[in-house]
């Protein structure tokens, strides 16, 4: 099979997946199907969290505790927008199209702050090490917080309510696909060799002559922006944004996601969060103990096996799909396998 | 002037609990690298054991003895709960990434908050989980009015919680610097490996430090409980971690660092709370920290390490 | 460089996806409203806190509901069939909330949503009740942004209490009129929306009046300390301090005010009512105020009733917020009841039409806004208990 031109296959993802997971969502419109619907947005959002923090924790090997903090800004940046701009038909576009527009670039505009949040976190925050660098972004996540609850505009306590329900299956799966594509395609740059350096051994990394703070802080700040990402996403569904939504334990439970998947492991976080936010549902039933079922899970699955479910490992590195790409490598003529 | 003394009276009060919690911070961290996440629960639990343990003692007769009793059996109670903790908990995780041992922190101190918000299983003698409503601490000393000059009011058990947190961190500096156990835990917080060649039993030392910082948790707790009498299962959370901000001010690793540094913190909270924003309260905190690891990561009394590669 | 192309990318990718949208399903089109399910029970729901700082609250707004509910069922039910309830934690978030919501409207069919305690979370609730076409009513809400969206009122949120602009007043008043109080200083909770609501209203309110604000300090739930605010408010000597927080962190701030020798009174709205704030004020309290929903006192006998039945059922005495779930309870119930199916909007407008209803908290008329328009008692605390003062009507 002939191979694809580059453009075309770095949108391929994009183009076969918006499709099926709008039709998704319309089947699940027709059949109301809302709470499974609900659900997916919350399963993609955590995703999308997931995997964002699984490029600084995961991937860089750095200990953020501060995701919440991104999302806060991001989440917040996209709502003024959105509460500004979405009842408005802008550029003479009907309404609903103008809607779509105010929310990508309500969208984007998070993504921006929070990846300036990231910068202004990560610069003072990556000289220092490991577990301090866990508190001092949990810090920085309770000030930005902080911030929050006492800026009028933000609403304050109550937060701002009344956000137009712009987020939707095709929305979530559009994030998501962008999200994975992001952490794959760093993964396998030259970029992201430099932060696996950095994860393996920052010191030997140093001496490569690998700049182990400018990397550090790139991380921090694409993961920042994706956070940011997914908190735009979950306030437009929630149709609500509030302080409450950002506290620490949220900063947590997204570090057990990643930790739970692997660090470093794309497919990891990806499972983790689903099963994740499914498990929590299903032991809803079982109420109060939830909380404490889910502790108990985390400290017997550290035990069991602290690598995560997949360790470094990805989907494509299972032995079937190795073969695979070996066959293909050596039907291309010019290829070595 | 009066409002000032106040202020200072206030935030020794306050800086002593986060002294006592930080205590047992820094003692874990030193020799563990761990941040026990747990901490501040077990400072929670420590509360708790003292309030089950005053209320089947009935408290008719509130005097120092039994106050003192009632302390020294939840600082055991918690010194088991830790060594249960490390045991089955942490040690199995000691070669793993630290990330591992603190997502499993989080697991424990998570297991404890919610695990006492559970409504009661068990009812006589006692009401256990004691669920998410606040309780009362019964009053364990009644020492009478405060102290008042200046119109400055100085509560008796404040000037009682400061000299047993003193008493405590000069005990603790004793075992540390002066007895065999106390070299051992030095040697093990240096170089885990090589006390274990030296003959150093690693893993008895590591659960004593534990023990250790266990029961300095829950003589915070029940002080503290004593002073401000309204417990609930997530009481512990933000102590334990500005108690970790207080560790790391002082120098962590350093006993007498963590006392200066949580005084410092109490302080820092009360007169930037009296005087300026008082909604920023744990802001404060944190960002104390971040100020102190940009510019003295030290801290106050800590020494400088090179990392030796 | 192939990050920026990536980043390029997904900017693109997100317009993309933009264009893709040939209509915006604002909300998950529902081609019918949800019915109930057609069995023999009608199924109420609950989203409380269990769980979290607020847990006692959840509780005992469920303890009222259940009462209200086995009452209901004794005298056989309504419309001929028995209720059942289905609660569910939202452990105190937002999300939760609105997780619990969808999933009692979509999969457990409920007729009508109770909830929430909280105003964050009660605005979760509220669009997910619009676009299904289920009711919604809150029991101790008092944000007015519950049942209003901007200008508009929901058509399917109510609420059975009053709200902060109300009770705000009722204080701001007292302190004038019966206390005769000029300086006030003000102690809120920043992180709870209630407390700050409620402490603005008051401010306006009381300057208003003619009163002035000599400090306005803040405070977070959970804290333990309380020295440095009360420091500080010492300093201005208020005749008063407006407390609007909840009981679990004014009890203690009574007692530390005492502590450090100030000893104006302090006053606060229904966020104190709970047994605990007199077991752990232990008349630190004493000489305080609070407004209210009801008192127990009061020898009505649809009171003495509830506060009776409530104590043979759970063995203590009934809090505001157990009365308003009580009330909540009973009015869904009697609406639907009242309505001429058991489909949303058929039980809705019954709710709307909720007129003279005889509640526990006192008598409930919705107004244009769904809110409940009822006069608001002044409780003050003597010897670490509450004792009836005056009411207040709207």
């Amino acid at each position: 099979m002939r191979r694809l031109p580059t453009a075309v296959r770095s949108f391929l993802p994009f183009l076969v997946g918006i499709p099926i997971v709008y039709l998704l969502q319309r089947v699940f419109e027709a059949q109301g199907w809302d709470f499974v619907a609900l659900l997916l947005v919350n399963i993609g959002v955590n995703v999308v969290l997931a995997v964002s923090l699984n490029v600084v924790n995961g991937f860089t090997g750095q200990f953020s505790l501060g995701h919440a903090g991104f999302m806060a800004v991001g989440a917040y940046t996209a709502a003024r927008i959105t509460l500004s701009y979405a009842h408005i038909p802008i550029l003479g576009l009907p309404l609903e199209w103008s809607q779509q527009l105010v929310f990508a670039t309500a969208l984007v505009a998070g993504m921006i702050t929070a990846a300036g949040a990231g910068f202004l976190v990560g610069m003072p925050s990556l000289r220092l090490r490991g577990d301090y660098l866990a508190i001092v972004t949990l810090g920085f996540g309770e000030i930005i917080r902080s911030i929050i609850e006492n800026t009028k505009a933000l609403g304050q306590a109550t937060g701002l309510s009344g956000l137009p329900r712009l987020t939707t299956l095709t929305w979530v799966g559009a994030g998501v696909i962008a999200t994975l594509l992001m952490a794959r395609r760093l993964a396998v740059s030259t970029q992201g060799r430099a932060l696996f350096a950095i994860r393996e051994d920052e010191i030997a990394a140093e001496a490569m002559g690998v700049d182990t703070t400018g990397y550090k802080v790139r991380a921090f700040v694409i993961s920042a922006a994706y956070a940011g990402l997914a908190g735009g996403l979950i306030v437009h569904v929630l149709q609500l944004a509030t302080p409450r939504s950002f506290t620490f334990i949220r900063s947590i439970e997204v570090v057990v996601y990643v930790v739970l998947g692997g660090l470093g492991s794309i497919t990891g976080s990806v499972v983790s969060a689903t099963v994740l936010t499914l498990l929590l549902e299903r032991l809803r039933d079982i109420q109060s103990f939830r909380m404490v079922g889910y502790a108990l899970l985390l400290i017997i699955l550290m035990l069991a096996r602290p690598q995560g479910l997949f360790g470094t490992r990805e989907l494509w590195d299972l032995p079937f799909f190795k073969r695979r790409a070996r066959k293909a490598a050596e039907a291309t003529p010019g290829v070595t396998p | 002037m009066t409002e000032f003394l106040q202020h200072l009276i206030n935030g020794l009060s306050v800086g002593t609990i986060y002294a006592l919690v930080a205590l047992g911070y820094t003692m874990v961290y030193g020799v563990l690298k761990l941040i026990n996440f747990a901490h501040g629960d077990v400072y929670m639990v420590g509360a708790f054991a003292g309030y089950y343990l005053a209320g089947t003692v009935t408290s008719e007769q509130a005097t120092l003895g039994r106050a003192s009793l009632i302390t020294l059996a939840s600082m055991l109670i918690c010194g088991a709960v830790g060594y249960v903790i490390e045991r089955f908990a942490y040690r199995p995780l000691r070669h793993r990434a630290r990330l591992t041992a603190l997502i499993t922190a989080i697991g424990v101190s998570f297991l404890l908050e919610y695990g006492f918000q559970l409504d009661a299983i068990i009812k006589k003698p006692i009401e256990f989980p004691p669920g998410p409503s606040p309780r009362f601490f019964p009053v364990l000393l009644d020492l009478g009015d405060p102290f008042t000059f200046l119109d400055v009011t100085v509560p008796k058990f404040d000037v009682l919680a400061i000299a047993v947190a003193a008493a405590l961190m000069v005990g603790l500096q004793l075992i540390v610097y002066r007895t065999r156990f106390g070299t051992a835990m030095r040697a093990v917080s240096f170089d885990s490996n090589v006390a274990g060649l030296m003959g150093i039993p690693v893993n008895r030392i590591i659960s004593g430090t534990f023990v250790l910082g266990s029961m300095l948790a829950a003589a915070a707790g029940v002080i503290n409980a004593g002073a401000r009498h309204k417990i609930d299962p997530l009481f512990g959370l933000i102590p334990g971690l500005k108690a970790f901000v207080a560790a790391v001010l002082g120098g962590i690793g350093s006993v007498p660092g963590a006392m200066v540094g949580g005084l410092v913190l109490g302080l820092a909270e009360e007169f930037v709370v009296g005087y300026t924003a008082s909604s920023y309260r744990d802001a404060i905190a944190f960002t104390i920290l971040i100020l102190v690891l940009l510019l003295k990561p030290q801290g106050i009394l800590g020494r400088v390490t090179v990392e030796k590669v | 460089m192939r990050l920026t192309r990536t980043v390029a990318l997904t900017a693109l990718a997100l317009i993309a996806a933009s264009c893709q949208q040939k209509e915006a399903p604002a909300a998950p089109a529902a081609p019918a409203p949800a019915a109930p399910a057609a069995s023999d029970k009608i199924l109420l729901g609950h989203v409380a806190s269990l769980t979290g700082e607020q847990a006692t609250f959840g509780d005992s707004t469920d303890k009222g509901i259940k009462l209200a509910i086995a009452e209901a069922n004794a005298k056989g039910g309504v419309k001929g069939k028995q209720i059942d309830l289905k609660t569910y934690d939202d452990q105190g978030k937002p999300e939760e909330a609105a997780l619990a919501a969808t999933r009692l409207i979509v999969q457990d069919k409920v007729a009508v949503i109770l909830g929430e305690v909280a105003s964050s979370r009660s605005l979760a609730i509220a669009p997910i009740a619009e676009s299904n076409k289920v009711p919604e009513i809150s029991s101790a809400s008092t944000n007015p942004r519950v049942t209003k969206d901007g200008d508009k009122t929901r058509a399917y949120v109510f609420r059975v209490c009053f709200i902060d602009p109300f009770q705000g007043t009722v204080m701001a008043k007292f302190a004038t009129e019966n206390l005769k109080i000029k300086n006030v200083a003000i102690l809120r909770d920043v992180g709870n929306d209630y407390s700050v609501g409620l402490a603005d209203f008051f401010s306006k309110k009381f300057q208003e009046l003619g009163g002035k604000i000599v400090s306005d300090q803040s405070y977070k739930a959970g804290d333990q300390d309380f020295k440095a605010q009360l420091t500080a408010i010492k300093g201005k000597k208020p005749e008063m301090i407006y407390v609007p927080g909840y009981y679990t962190d004014v009890a203690l701030i009574g007692r530390q005010a005492r502590e450090l020798g100030i000893k104006v009174p302090l006053a606060g709205g229904d966020g104190w009512d709970s047994a605990k704030l007199y077991e752990i004020a232990q008349g630190a309290l004493d000489g305080s105020f609070f407004s209210n929903h009801y008192s127990t006192e009061n020898q009505a006998p649809v009171i003495q009733d509830f506060v009776k039945k409530y104590k043979d059922a759970y063995g203590s005495v009934p809090d505001a917020l157990a009365a308003l779930g009580y009330d909540a309870a009973k009015v869904a119930i009697d609406a639907i009841g009242r309505a001429k199916d058991l489909t949303g909007p058929s039980i809705r407008d019954a709710i709307e039409q909720t007129k003279d209803f005889p509640g526990v908290t006192g008598v409930i008329t919705l107004d244009a806004d769904h809110n409940a328009v009822k006069s608001a008692v002044v409780l003050g605390i003597e010897k670490n208990a509450q004792k009836y003062v005056t009411t207040v009507n709207p």
